[in-house]
């Protein structure tokens, strides 16, 4: 070896070593951040913050099943008390009774701090005759008998108007106790854990103590046929995690496998097949290296594209080895190589376009592939030559030159039926154009379709909100915050009122701002002023004013009473009301306030616009999270389309410039684009959901198979296709269609739309470029 | 209504030719005949807090087997309805579904009106013993909780009648509160 080739291949090992110690050092993330907008909206980023930190996140549902009811409310009971015991969980809640004594006791223990109902008006003679006859008529109801232990104490009723309010969502049902589904078949619990819905390491952790807990509960009990089912955010984060990780070793395995069995078949040498691994592991830990210095975080799926990045990167060295070898590495780098360097160039453009994705994920993919591709090829250019050495030979039997050459024959007379059936496809696509995509991001999830049944089970029995209407509130500090909910609960109260909603939650309800809570502490009258208007109040009323001796002790002590704080909240539900709904963020705090609708023939939809409008001018914004969702997916794909457009213009420039003839350039293009759709009208046809994905693999069957159609390019061009050359390209197609298809296995939506698209694709793309390729000058 | 007054002749001329033999079987069963209808009530409740009793009319609406309106025009409109195991109250145009499967006790406190009406003797035994008194024309019944989660809460309730027409229903609470349910049937429609 040359001085220089020396100092090349120390170069690229200089560069493995660094790249691979950036490896070594980089973020992996299989959360769902891979497929939520990295410039989000103020809206978008209410949702993000939500998906990923929010209390909805770290919310897990567990269902106990099996067993009759009073076992299933046995284990419900034990499981709640050994869960509550563990640090990790901030709130485990099944409905038993005795944990909604807690709530009550503290609601009652703050009631004049709490109720919006007190004013000094409620203390005058008027307001105290109202307030006291209207709970003395609630006493004749059977709605009265909570009230009735707490009247001498609480005559104005504060109490009850608090746990109506507390009461007001839809409350799961009950058995022996305990929450159970509407079935009455399954008790149910509602965990919280302290990790954030993001933290998958802590999700496993908290998912892992549930089922150690239960069988725990279970074994103890003797009642071990019963059985623990769990879902939520969390669950599916460790389950995607555990898909992606599992598939993204499995897959590259296959792919690799797969690739090295052809290349030992063709190159029949172990060093060629090693040498000729090498440019793909370039690229492929280029690849990473690039995401990482550039994202600062890899993703799964990203590194799952790995194998199709395999099957892509390992044709330069396959044209290298199998072309070189007759013609010399000089001549090959000037009859072959201008040619590869066009195809690297299709491919990278196709690659570079999703670089502009507002989708992280797509933009990573293309970060990766470009950088993969453009690494392997570079690879191939100036390091496998002097590591090779001059004296390569992979055997081209004669018999596959005349197969190739025959088959090349065969193909040609495919051209007319080839073109009728692309016709009919184009037919299909136009008449099935408005329904070709699915306008939902659900698509993308790897979450299967059992376990989302599942949750949607879980959560309609236990009636957690789906919180699609939400209202958000943002102010510098804890107090401004709930200020600012209090304006909005104002506001939101004329809308109840009007029955244009049907009601909403706050966290102010049960953590009041301090100037709120002040203002009704003043509002208690001192015992001398209160008793002769309590006297005046009650004249004739059933009730004596000498029997309310306890509710003027209880108003004293409310005027001493210190504010309520959050922590006096903690260890009750109310804490987990609270802390869901009032945020803390890197610029202030937020609010949110879930609205319900009215019901009744509005159904569950709710008047966005008369929303809006009433809110309007306060700085609240309000969140249809549903159409915030569509509308993400939508912008996504209308993107896709912008920038597939957008790729595929730029290969077609490329192209154009370098073949200099608009002929050839019809040459290339036309078999591309009777292969995107054949692929696209196939795929429909036989039942597949097409969505964005596979809309970027039209434009990367374009940009890979370009490389194929580029080559056959070269009659046109005058040149002649020998032996080698067709077996090489048929080797390089063999290997792309493998490393793509590999994906088309995967049960992650994102590659196996990528794969199931340009497997198939990049076949047809080859198989019509020779049907369609000029007929070869006689050699 | 003529077939209840029909049954309750044909019960009567039965009780009459078996002399004394009025007992709790023939009483249900003289219940169960009921095919719905609707009655005006008077309710005082005696609490020990208050100086006067509390009075409370309206209308109850019951419709076999297990469906109870009770709709209290006065002091203040309030709809209270027992569907199953689910109560709605409704009152002030605010609304609220308790599912009483949640509290077992409650659950019988509620439904014992319901099982009278209906002559559901089943029901009634799971949760309280029965001791009948009188005879057909003038009955009482007493009801005593078995369960120490209904005790908690009611002593006894006290039902009497004439007939299968229930006129009388008394409440007597653990606290020693009461409340006294008179019942007037009305014509059907």
């Amino acid at each position: 070896m040359t001085r220089s080739a020396w100092r090349t291949l120390l170069l690229w090992l200089l560069a493995m070593l660094a790249g691979a110690a950036v490896v070594w050092n980089s973020r992996f993330s299989t959360d769902i951040s891979f497929f939520l907008p990295a410039r989000p909206t103020a809206e978008q980023q209410v949702l993000v913050d939500q998906l990923k930190e929010g209390a909805v996140s770290r919310l897990l549902m567990l269902a106990i099943e099996g067993g009759d009811a009073a076992q299933r409310a046995e284990l419900s009971r034990d499981l709640r008390s050994r869960l509550a015991a563990l640090p990790e969980f901030a709130s485990v809640q099944n409905g038993d009774a005795g944990s909604q004594d807690a709530e009550r006791d503290i609601l009652l223990a703050h009631r004049y701090l709490l109720s919006p109902a007190v004013t000094p008006e409620r203390f005058t003679v008027d307001g105290l005759n109202a307030a006291i006859s209207n709970s003395i008529d609630l006493l004749a109801s059977p709605a009265g008998m909570m009230l009735k232990p707490f009247l001498t104490r609480d005559p104005t009723g504060e109490l009850v108007e608090l746990l109506s309010n507390l009461n007001a969502g839809a409350q799961p049902d009950s058995r022996d106790g305990v929450w159970a589904s509407h079935d009455g078949r399954r008790a149910l619990l509602l965990v919280q854990s302290r990790a954030l819905g993001s933290d998958i390491d802590g999700q496993e952790k908290a998912i892992a103590l549930i089922r150690e807990q239960f069988s725990a509960a279970s074994r103890s009990a003797g009642l071990e046929d019963l059985t623990l089912r769990l879902s939520g955010p969390g669950l599916f984060a460790v389950k995607s995690r555990a898909t992606i990780r599992d598939e993204v070793a499995r897959l590259s395995l296959i792919s690799l496998i797969a690739i090295t069995a052809v290349l030992v078949f063709v190159y029949r040498s172990p060093r060629l097949v090693v040498l000729g691994l090498l440019p793909v592991a370039s690229g492929a830990l280029a690849g990473i290296v690039a995401v990482s210095l550039a994202y600062g975080t890899v993703y799964g799926i990203t590194v799952g594209f790995g194998s199709a990045l395999i099957g892509e990167a390992v044709d330069y060295a396959i044209y290298y080895f199998v072309q070189s070898g007759r013609l010399g590495l000089k001549d090959w780098r000037q009859r072959y190589w201008p040619t590869i360097r066009l195809g690297v160039l299709t491919s990278v453009a196709g690659f570079g376009a999703l670089l502009f994705s507002g989708f992280p994920g797509l933009a990573q993919l293309g970060l990766y592939s470009l950088t993969g591709v453009l690494t392997a090829a570079l690879v191939t250019r100036f390091v496998l030559p002097p590591l090779a050495g001059p004296a390569i030979q992979v055997p081209v039997p004669a018999r596959a030159g005349t197969v190739l050459r025959a088959g090349l024959h065969h193909v040609r007379a495919l051209r007319w039926p080839v073109i009728g059936l692309a016709l009919a496809a184009f037919a299909y696509l136009g008449a099935h154009r408005n329904e070709l995509w699915l306008p939902n991001l659900s698509v993308l999830s790897t979450v299967s379709a059992e376990d989302a049944a599942l949750d949607a089970r879980l959560r309609a029995d236990l009636g957690t909100p789906d919180a699609r209407y939400l209202v958000v509130v943002t102010a510098p500090d804890r107090e401004a915050a709930l200020l600012a909910a209090e304006q909005a609960g104002h506001q939101l109260d004329r809308l109840v009122a009007d029955g244009v909603i049907g009601g909403y939650d706050s966290p102010a309800r049960f953590l009041p701002s301090a100037a709120a809570q002040a203002a009704r502490r003043a509002s208690l009258p001192p015992a001398d002023a209160l008793r002769p208007r309590l006297q005046a109040a009650l004249a004739d009323s059933p009730l004596s004013a000498g029997k309310l001796a306890p509710f003027l002790a209880d108003i004293e002590a409310a005027r001493r009473q210190p504010l309520l704080g959050r922590h006096d909240l903690d260890g009750s539900g109310l804490a987990l009301a609270v802390d869901s709904l009032l945020l803390p963020g890197p610029g202030g705090w937020s609010v949110l306030i879930p609205l319900r609708p009215a019901g009744g023939e509005a159904g569950t939809d709710i008047p966005v616009s008369a929303v809006r409008a009433a809110l309007a001018g306060s700085g609240a914004l309000f969140i249809d999270t549903k159409g915030q969702f569509d509308a993400l997916y939508g912008d996504y794909l209308d993107q896709a389309v912008w920038l597939s457009s957008a790729g595929f213009v730029a290969i077609v420039a490329l192209l154009l410039l370098t073949l200099r003839s608009p002929r050839r350039l019809a040459g290339v293009l036309l078999p591309l684009v009777l292969a995107v759709a054949l692929v696209i009208a196939g795929l429909h046809l036989a039942g597949e959901h097409l969505h964005l994905l596979h809309l970027v693999g039209m434009l990367l069957i374009v940009a890979v198979g370009s490389n194929y159609a580029l080559f056959f390019d070269r009659i046109a061009g005058g040149a002649t296709l020998d032996a080698a050359t067709l077996m090489s390209m048929a080797v390089a197609a063999t290997t792309t269609v493998i490393g793509f298809g590999t994906l088309a296995l995967s049960s992650v939506p994102v590659l196996h739309a990528v794969g199931v698209t340009v497997g198939p694709g990049a076949f047809l793309a080859l198989l019509l470029s020779a049907a369609f390729a000029s007929r070869e000058a006689p050699a | 209504m003529i077939r209840q007054l029909i049954s309750s002749i044909v019960l009567a001329s039965i009780a009459v030719t078996a002399h004394a033999a009025f007992n709790v079987d023939q009483l249900m069963s003289g219940l169960a005949q009921h095919k719905g209808g609707r009655a005006k009530f008077v309710e005082k409740r005696y609490l020990a807090v208050l100086d006067r009793p509390l009075v409370a009319t309206g209308e109850m609406t019951y419709t076999p087997p297990d469906r109870l309106e009770k709709r209290t025009v006065t002091p203040k409109p309030e709809t209270l309805l027992l569907d199953k195991d689910v109560v709605s109250v409704e009152r002030d145009k605010r609304r609220m579904s308790i599912n009483l499967a949640s509290r077992p006790e409650a659950l019988a406190f509620a439904d014992s009106i319901r099982s009278m009406l209906g002559g559901n003797r089943a029901a009634l035994e799971k949760n309280y013993t029965l001791q009948l008194n009188g005879n057909a024309d003038n009955w009482v019944l007493t009801l005593s909780p078995t369960a120490q989660q209904i005790a908690a809460l009611l002593q006894r309730i006290t039902v009497s009648g004439s007939k299968d027409q229930i006129r009388t229903i008394d409440y007597l609470l653990a606290d020693g509160d009461r409340s006294e349910l008179s019942i007037e049937p009305l014509e059907s429609r």
